[in-house]
């Protein structure tokens, strides 16, 4: 085992109503620099986060949902979506935005890294996480 | 007049518009404007709340806030009215008073 | 502290950099890098133009870790290294390239 630890960021709040979804994005963004392996997950109206064609240029506020595309880069291997929560809210993958991975040294590419899981994956993971950060 | 009541939080989060729809009469008016905007969506799990609310009740939604959040018209229940700030202005105005479930 | 250019006042933050990102033309760049006494050759501007593409595309200043491995993708392996990007900005080409483009400072650069 490598000493690198597994952060688990937890994304459960739509964005623009409240603070947490950009403040969660800039603290991901930031651990990026740690080189540890770092996975997203979104889940109850957190997967609003992910939804493309936001505009914001009627509320004044900026529009961070380009900045998810980019994740890939800053070391993000996995973005989780609960597909429950998905469900519930009449979304598909379809509706989310695509964050294509790519292993820089080996070249080594992944198309798209955001992935639904079901409740018990889900269960599964946040247990095998060595840090679970909410937001 | 009738009451504007307005409620800018998420269904699936928090119960603001349950309590407002529990306690909004027949003739009032709604407005779904910041998170609050999600419940106008049809094939959501919250979508009967909206729907059951439509047969004695206006409900509008704040135009703004819905396209920031990557929503789509074509998904709005039907019988809910896209509003723009001047909308909002004027449906204060229309109304009485207005009571926010913040 | 204000930075004048083609005779307009353009607002910066206490580090220098752009408080109003549409402020942001090619004279920025030109004036900041001679306050700093550098001369801007083709090869700042592909690293200027390319965090511009950058930040158009999402929204935010790529860490420095990152643009190297995007300059590397993009401009070719002997680019893509901190050697290459530190000679052509001797003060961090996350700061100081970010900052000619008019790009507010990467998030978690200190």
């Amino acid at each position: 085992m490598s000493d690198k630890k597994q952060f688990m960021f937890l994304n459960r709040r739509a964005p623009y109503g409240t603070i947490y979804a950009w403040e969660s994005l800039e603290v991901v963004l930031i651990a990026a620099a740690f080189e540890q392996a770092v996975s997203l997950a979104f889940i109850d109206d957190g997967v609003y986060q992910l939804v493309t064609g936001q505009d914001t240029t009627g509320i004044g506020m900026k529009n961070f949902s380009p900045t998810y595309k980019t994740l890939g880069d800053y070391e993000v291997r996995h973005m989780y979506v609960d597909k429950d929560s998905l469900e519930a809210r009449g979304l598909s993958v379809d509706d989310l935005v695509v964050v294509p991975w790519e292993d820089w040294e080996t070249e080594e590419t992944v198309d798209n890294i955001v992935e639904v899981v079901d409740s018990a994956k889900l269960a599964e993971l946040l247990e095998e996480s060595d840090v679970v950060f909410s937001f | 007049m009738s009451d504007l009541h307005t409620v800018n939080k998420s269904p699936f989060e928090k119960n603001s518009l349950d309590t407002c729809l529990r306690l909004s009469k027949a003739g009032s008016s709604i407005l779904l404007y910041e998170d609050g905007v999600y419940a106008a969506l049809a094939g959501t799990s919250a979508s009967e709340k909206i729907t059951g609310a439509l047969a004695d009740r206006k409900v509008y939604v704040l135009e703004p806030d819905f396209r920031a959040r990557g929503l789509k018209a074509d998904r709005l229940i039907e019988g809910v009215e896209m509003v723009d700030y001047a909308g909002f202005v004027d449906l204060v105005d229309a109304c009485s008073k207005v009571q926010a479930w913040v | 502290m204000p930075i004048e250019v083609n005779g307009k006042t353009l607002e910066t933050d206490e580090e220098g950099y752009l408080v109003n990102l549409d402020d942001w033309e090619p004279a920025v760049a030109e004036a900041m890098a001679k306050e700093d006494d550098l001369e801007l050759t083709d090869e700042h501007w592909e690293i200027i133009n390319f965090l511009r593409e950058y930040y158009e595309e999402y929204q935010i200043a790529p860490a420095v870790r990152v643009l190297t491995k995007a300059v590397g993708k993009r401009l070719g392996k002997d680019k893509g290294n901190s050697k290459y990007l530190y000679g052509l900005f001797p003060y961090g080409p996350g700061k100081q390239a970010c900052r000619y483009a008019g790009l507010p400072k990467p998030t978690g650069c200190v």
